[in-house]
């Protein structure tokens, strides 16, 4: 290790630096100023977002090669640090009013962060499982943030089970991989593959563990099973962050992993694929549709959207379109990234002492008696339907195209059609809110407010530049080697 | 190759004879004075009080994570006093900083009160 190599990761150093200092610092801080917590870990993240600014999407190698940083890691570390911002604006007054606040939520919210950063740079499979673990725990202790409250416990537990099961799962993989070529490090499985030397047999089950590991990880039909109880357990703010943080990780490792090193085990692994895709599109829409509680319908809702973001791995090993796909899954990423703290700003809102105020009937009126709140949730739902005017829209637009550029018009029908089911229970909520009546109490807070209002201005307004993002993201996807 | 096990071979042979006769000789020219105390199940400590089918209170796993702390910084450090005279003054830089997060540990602990003993 030399200071080149510290200076790389730069960000990342500051960062988890930082996350251990705000934890100390937090020790003296008295327990009725822990905004001052907060306002440390959103200042830190600020500036780690400025670093990563600075240094741009310029290839940088480092630690031997086991870490690589790319306009890719660029792309997918501005979301992480915005959603890392966003968190912390959702969490302060949520926390305080569900007297659960402890200094711990930022740092762990901070750790985690640097856990999904390493992932986006990671060359190496050992680096993948490390970043993995590292985002994966402080998860595990903020879904049970609430610890008083048996679901939060009970959401806690049936994660880090799960979880490390997966996690597990994902370890066995890189071992058989290893066995197969002799290579943790992607180059070297790279040039095993083309070369055809190593156990194809090793290759294709290693790379199926690894498949099933961050199938759990983002929520792929039939890994699915955990999602709605956790969702629903788990403070609001973590699950916020969770079901985007965890889930862009988890894809941007299938990305560095699958399209990098598997192309040549296509013929095996797109009907997978494509039949996981085509599942979890269906599975979450169908189910979403009997939901009553708000949180369990955005749980299965955010199962649906990762079998969207599946879809554009099934094309991956044809060189010509694939990066086409990756670039829409990374835009569909962004859009999904906005859509989904916007809506749990409001639900954040809408939700009482004891868990009351997060079924949809509860929503009535709120249309009418707060217009702002109705209007940012209203084009949080049409966004995930994917209705024109939004970046939802101009998501699955892209991806489904994509999808029928490398000839899988089925699958870019069952998208279709699934969306049109979605369509359902979203404007379902969309209804309850304008056309019933009602007064819902609504616990207003600035930032929250800020973080729906704003998240709902930015999905509208890049919905009419959707063709920049778009480069910004091919932009990201072309370094990816 | 083979050679080598072969002599691996021989020496479990071996290990497994010499017992055999110190245990077979033993028998024949001890003398046999038995008691209720050379009787009983040879067991090191204290005898234990009441029965071991009890349950702990799961908040002793501080005290685990706490030997954590101390455990994995003897782990380092024992290597890294070993080769310390090789190394660079970056890798020690390193190893002093790797005490000084599990230092932020141990402070965190401590001024969570956990190791007041109540």
């Amino acid at each position: 290790m030399t200071i080149n190599d510290l200076n790389t990761i730069l960000p990342l150093v500051v960062l988890a630096g930082w996350s251990v200092v705000v934890l100390l610092a937090d020790l003296w801080i008295p327990k009725d100023r822990k905004g001052w917590t907060a306002a440390l870990s959103a200042v830190g993240l600020v500036v780690v977002l400025g670093l990563t600014l600075a240094r741009g999407g310029t290839v940088q190698k480092a630690f031997f090669g086991t870490v690589l940083v790319d306009g890719f890691a660029l792309y997918l570390d501005i979301i992480f640090l915005v959603g890392g911002l966003a968190g912390i604006a959702l969490a302060y007054d949520y926390l305080k009013r569900m007297e659960l606040e402890r200094g711990e939520y930022y740092p762990l919210l901070l750790i985690a962060i640097s856990g999904m950063m390493l992932m986006t740079y990671a060359n190496d499979l050992i680096i993948v499982f490390l970043a993995l673990e590292l985002l994966s725990l402080p998860l595990y202790i903020m879904a049970g943030f609430a610890r008083f409250n048996l679901q939060s416990e009970e959401a806690a537990l049936k994660y880090f089970l799960l979880g490390s099961f997966a996690s597990g799962l994902v370890l066995y993989g890189v071992a058989l991989l290893f066995g197969a070529s002799g290579h943790t490090d992607l180059p070297g499985l790279v040039n095993t593959m083309r070369a055809g030397t190593g156990n194809q047999a090793l290759f294709l089950f290693g790379a199926a563990l690894l498949l099933v590991g961050f199938s759990f990880k983002t929520g792929i039909v039939p890994f699915h099973m955990w999602m709605p109880d956790v969702y629903q357990g788990a403070p609001s703010p973590a699950t916020a962050f969770m079901s985007v943080g965890a889930k862009a990780a988890g894809f941007a490792a299938l990305m560095r992993v699958f399209v990098t090193v598997f192309p040549s085990l296509s013929d095996d692994l797109t009907p997978i694929l494509w039949a996981l895709a085509a599942i979890t599109m269906v599975v979450g829409n169908v189910l979403a549709i009997s939901q009553k509680n708000i949180k369990r319908l955005l749980a299965y809702s955010s199962i649906a959207q990762s079998g969207y973001l599946l879809m554009a791995f099934v094309p991956y090993a044809n060189a010509e379109v694939s990066s086409d796909s990756i670039a829409a899954m990374l835009f569909y990423l962004l859009a999904y990234t906005l859509t989904t703290f916007g809506a749990w700003a409001v639900i954040i809102q809408m939700e009482q002492q004891e868990r009351r105020g997060l079924e949809v009937a509860d929503y009535a009126g709120l249309g009418k008696r707060h217009p702002w709140l109705g209007l940012a949730m209203t084009i949080f739902m049409l966004s995930f339907t994917g209705v024109p005017l939004t970046l939802g829209f101009w998501g699955k637009f892209y991806l489904f195209s994509t999808a029928v550029e490398g000839g899988f018009v089925g699958l870019a029908l069952i998208g279709l059609l699934t969306s049109v089911v979605s369509a359902f229970y979203y404007l379902r909520v969309v209804v309850v809110m304008y056309m019933q009546p009602g007064d819902p109490p609504v616990k207003q807070n600035r930032w929250v407010n800020l973080t729906a209002l704003l998240a709902a201005a930015v999905v509208v307004g890049l919905a009419f530049i959707p063709g920049s993002v778009l480069d910004l993201a091919l932009q990201a996807v072309l370094q990816l080697q | 190759m083979l050679a080598d096990w072969t002599y691996i071979g021989i020496f479990i042979l071996v290990a497994l004879f010499v017992p055999a006769i110190a245990i077979t000789f033993a028998a024949i020219l001890s003398p046999r004075v038995p008691g209720t105390l050379k009787q009983s199940a040879y067991e090191c400590g204290m005898e234990s009080v009441g029965k071991s089918w009890i349950q702990y209170k799961s908040q002793y796993y501080i005290f685990a994570l706490v030997f954590l702390v101390f455990d994995v910084e003897i782990v380092f450090l024992y290597p890294f006093a070993i080769a310390y005279n090789q190394l660079t003054l970056f890798a020690v830089l390193e190893v002093i900083l790797f005490l000084l997060i599990l230092v932020a540990g141990l402070v965190y602990i401590w001024r969570k009160g956990e190791l007041e003993w109540a």
